[in-house]
């Protein structure tokens, strides 16, 4: 292992983890506005640091600050080793996931080629699958630990809506994966540049439309946010984090919005191209139409950053809308629709999509 | 649901859990503790704990004088203050034998039904929030402002109006009354409107609602169910329309009926019944008269206050009106006055042995009879059912528990 390739790492790492835990944090102060423009209302805007608001940006460093030095209640009744790891065993898995998320495009310094991936491992999806599948420990364990009736039922909910989901969400991207021909997601992003006849770019939700609408309800479900939002219905069962308090059940919110950033990544890495820009080609603009626009390398690398980033930006503001706009599902309906509409749309997609690879590859 | 519960085979021996669910719970408002067994997602049983919010109202109107009374009656419905206010005060002329000048009467049709509104959206509001749609809650907050703040101009308060008194009101409402409300109509319906759309034709919503808590005709009127549950369970049964008060005759207006007497042909009914409120509002307000809005009798009425400090037999009329042991002197007698409050039928039974205070009133509040058969509605359903049918029920504390 050489210097570089550990400096690489390194920086990388604190990168992602800087873009992710700041991402979350703004999605706190997001989710506040967009809810307070959807009714008619101000929204947070009161934090401020020497009287400067700027439009309530504080807000995030004020709930941090409150959540520190609330009081942190730990239940006498309950198990109180597993209590204490619980948010750890939510939050730690979800932030692992980030570390076959790619960044951006590759990056060309010093004649070596760095990839934007923390680990640019070959099983990329299935690591995703297996420690988001961990994930749903978290939330169980959590609810067990307080020894509370509300934490329970919403323990119990949890694994069996996010079991479920899961099972849609991996068939709704098998598509794709049999489509790529491969798991690594910096080479699925690859296989989605380029044009169909020339101007419809390649991108994987116009060969696998069904597959990206699947993806979406099966990912908010995993998100456990409205309408999906059941193991933590307030107004019925209070949730499985009703006896957390303090920095702990902060750590459960922050992991939604984590979640929620991850989900984003992955839908626009499988269905919307990543980084790819249409007809942006490494020269600059080429247009179907003739012309071209020619950009110095940095240009097209910077716009393919700000490309994918867009793309992830405008993913959770539409989850934000979903969720300021639904009502929450019955627990038997949510498993209705995830056992008896999306499971088997999955598989006709999964049926198709196998045909249509045996006939055209 | 529940056959599916009786049907089915146990694989593996499961207890059920006992839940308490309130009376500190989201859902609750604090004042009613469901006491459920659970098998699974599944009450089996589920018993409703009541009266968190006894304030004793009888007997606390009993020990004060005829529009002493009134403060009182705000703080049963507090969300439709008004009506309140004015089932009383009917019941108590009732008893004096007294009518008011038209211009009172229109102006508290034109006010219990803008309190309906308001009591309505508040329910609906309620239901729909507490299903998990903030954003359509918050809209029917915005239309209940418009409403109270016309509540505010009549009365000086919003919640707690105490508006009306034995033989009248506190005061005619302001010179631009009309005007503010003819303004603020459509902004409501707007609103009503917007509400609609999000949720009337939601699928979720729909699947939340429908078949969730039924009550058949039969099992309705066996509760003694009134008001838009009974409506919704498919009998026309208004009070306005059956045994009219105030001048409810005069006015135009449908009776909504449902179908089914599930969570969403409730729903529908308020939907429904706002519209028909509104639609009598903008009669009223064609039609209302000037002059007096109270009884010029100087037995109940209070004079004009440049009568009390200008003039020896204002003041003597101030005195014997408002001093203990003096005041309103109501016949001996026993009534019973109903008027459609926005839960149902509001009923006020009043015995006076003459004197200035009554003897004994009773109110039989609509909440109490819908709230009884929440054991009923709720047992076989979902945990998750529990929640809107008992948002579907509109229960208020104040006059469930009085």
């Amino acid at each position: 292992m050489d210097t570089f390739f550990l400096i690489e790492s390194v920086v990388k790492i604190f990168t992602m983890i800087a873009a992710v835990m700041g991402l979350a944090t703004i999605l706190t102060w997001v989710e506040r506005k967009q809810s307070a423009v959807m009714q008619d209302r101000i929204g947070a805007n009161r934090a401020d640091i020497f009287g400067i608001r700027i439009i309530g940006l504080f807000q995030p460093f004020a709930d941090a600050i409150k959540m520190i030095t609330k009081e942190d209640y730990i239940p006498p009744f309950g198990n109180k080793v597993l209590h204490m790891i619980a948010p750890a065993i939510a939050y730690i898995p979800v932030m692992l996931l980030f570390a076959v998320i790619p960044m951006g495009p590759p990056l060309e310094i010093g004649g070596r080629i760095v990839n934007t991936q923390i680990a640019n491992i070959d099983i990329g999806l299935l690591f995703i699958f297996a420690f988001g599948g961990i994930a749903v420990y978290g939330a169980v364990i959590g609810g067990w630990a307080s020894n509370n009736k509300y934490a329970l039922i919403a323990a119990i909910r949890t694994s069996a809506q996010m079991i479920s989901y899961e099972v849609c969400l991996g068939l709704s991207l098998i598509g794709a994966i049999m489509i790529y021909g491969t798991v690594d997601l910096s080479q699925m992003i690859a296989e989605q540049s380029g044009h169909w006849f020339g101007w419809i770019p390649r991108w994987g939700i116009f060969i696998q439309p069904l597959g990206a609408l699947l993806f979406i309800p099966a990912a908010i479900a995993e998100n456990k946010r409205i309408p999906f939002d059941l193991p933590e219905a307030e107004s019925e069962i209070i949730g499985y984090y009703t006896e957390y308090s303090g920095l702990k059940g902060g750590l459960f919110m922050m992991t939604e919005f984590i979640e929620m950033v991850l989900i984003s990544a992955l839908f626009s890495v499988i269905f919307l191209g990543g980084w790819n820009v249409p007809w942006l080609e490494y020269n600059g603009f080429n247009f179907p139409w003739g012309g071209t626009w020619t950009l110095n390398i940095w240009v097209v690398k910077g716009m393919q950053f700000g490309a994918y980033f867009l793309k992830v930006a405008v993913l959770i503001y539409f989850f934000t809308l979903v969720r300021w706009t639904l009502p929450r599902f019955r627990y038997d309906q949510v498993m209705r629709l995830g056992w008896r509409y999306l499971f088997p749309l999955a598989l006709i997609n999964l049926l198709i999509t196998g045909i249509a690879v045996v006939l055209f590859a | 649901m529940a056959k599916e519960y009786e049907n089915r085979e146990l694989i593996l021996p499961t207890k059920n859990m006992a839940l308490a669910m309130g009376p500190s719970h989201p859902a609750m408002h604090g004042i009613v503790r469901v006491n459920a067994k659970l098998d699974g997602e599944i009450v089996v049983e589920g018993s409703v704990d009541i009266g968190y919010l006894h304030r004793g109202f009888e007997k606390s109107v009993e020990n004060h004088t005829w529009n002493q009374g009134i403060i009182y009656t705000d703080r049963l419905n507090y969300v439709s203050a008004m009506m309140n206010n004015v089932g009383y005060c009917l019941a108590v002329e009732k008893l004096l034998d007294i009518e008011l000048p038209p211009r009172g009467t229109f102006l508290r049709v034109i006010m219990s039904e803008l309190s309906r509104v308001a009591d309505h959206l508040t329910c609906v509001a309620a239901q729909v929030m507490e299903t998990g749609a903030m954003t359509a809650f918050l809209y029917a907050m915005k239309a209940r402002e418009y409403v109270w703040e016309i509540v505010e101009m009549a009365c000086g308060a919003r919640v707690t109006t105490n508006w009306t008194r034995v033989g009248g009101l506190m005061a005619d409402v302001p010179g631009d009354f009309v005007d503010a409300v003819r303004e603020r109509i459509p902004l409501v319906r707007d609103v009503i409107d917007e509400l609609d759309k999000l949720v009337t034709k939601n699928r979720i919503f729909g699947d939340r609602y429908r078949d969730v808590g039924v009550m058949t005709k039969d099992e309705a009127i066996a509760w003694g169910f009134t008001g838009p549950c009974i409506r919704a369970s498919g009998i026309p049964f208004d009070v306005r329309r059956d045994t009219p008060y105030l001048n409810y005759d005069a006015f135009d207006f449908e009776i909504p009926v449902g179908t089914n007497g599930d969570v969403f042909d409730r729903y529908l009914v308020r939907m429904f019944e706002m519209e028909q409120s509104i639609l009598i509002v903008e009669q009223a307000l064609a039609k209302l008269p000037d002059g007096p809005v109270s009884v010029d009798n100087k037995m109940v009425t209070l004079p004009e206050k440049a009568d009390v400090y200008g003039s020896i037999e204002g003041l003597i009329n101030q005195f014997k009106l408002i001093m203990d042991g003096h005041g309103i002197q109501v016949p001996p007698g026993e009534i019973y006055q109903a008027v459609e409050a926005a839960n149902g039928e509001l009923g006020f039974y009043i015995i006076s042995t003459g004197g200035d205070t009554p003897y004994k009133c009773r109110c039989r509040p609509p909440s109490f009879a819908l709230t009884a058969a929440l054991e009923k509605m709720i047992t076989g359903q979902m945990i998750a059912d529990v929640i809107p049918i008992f948002g579907s029920v509109n229960m208020i504390g104040g006059e469930l528990d009085r």
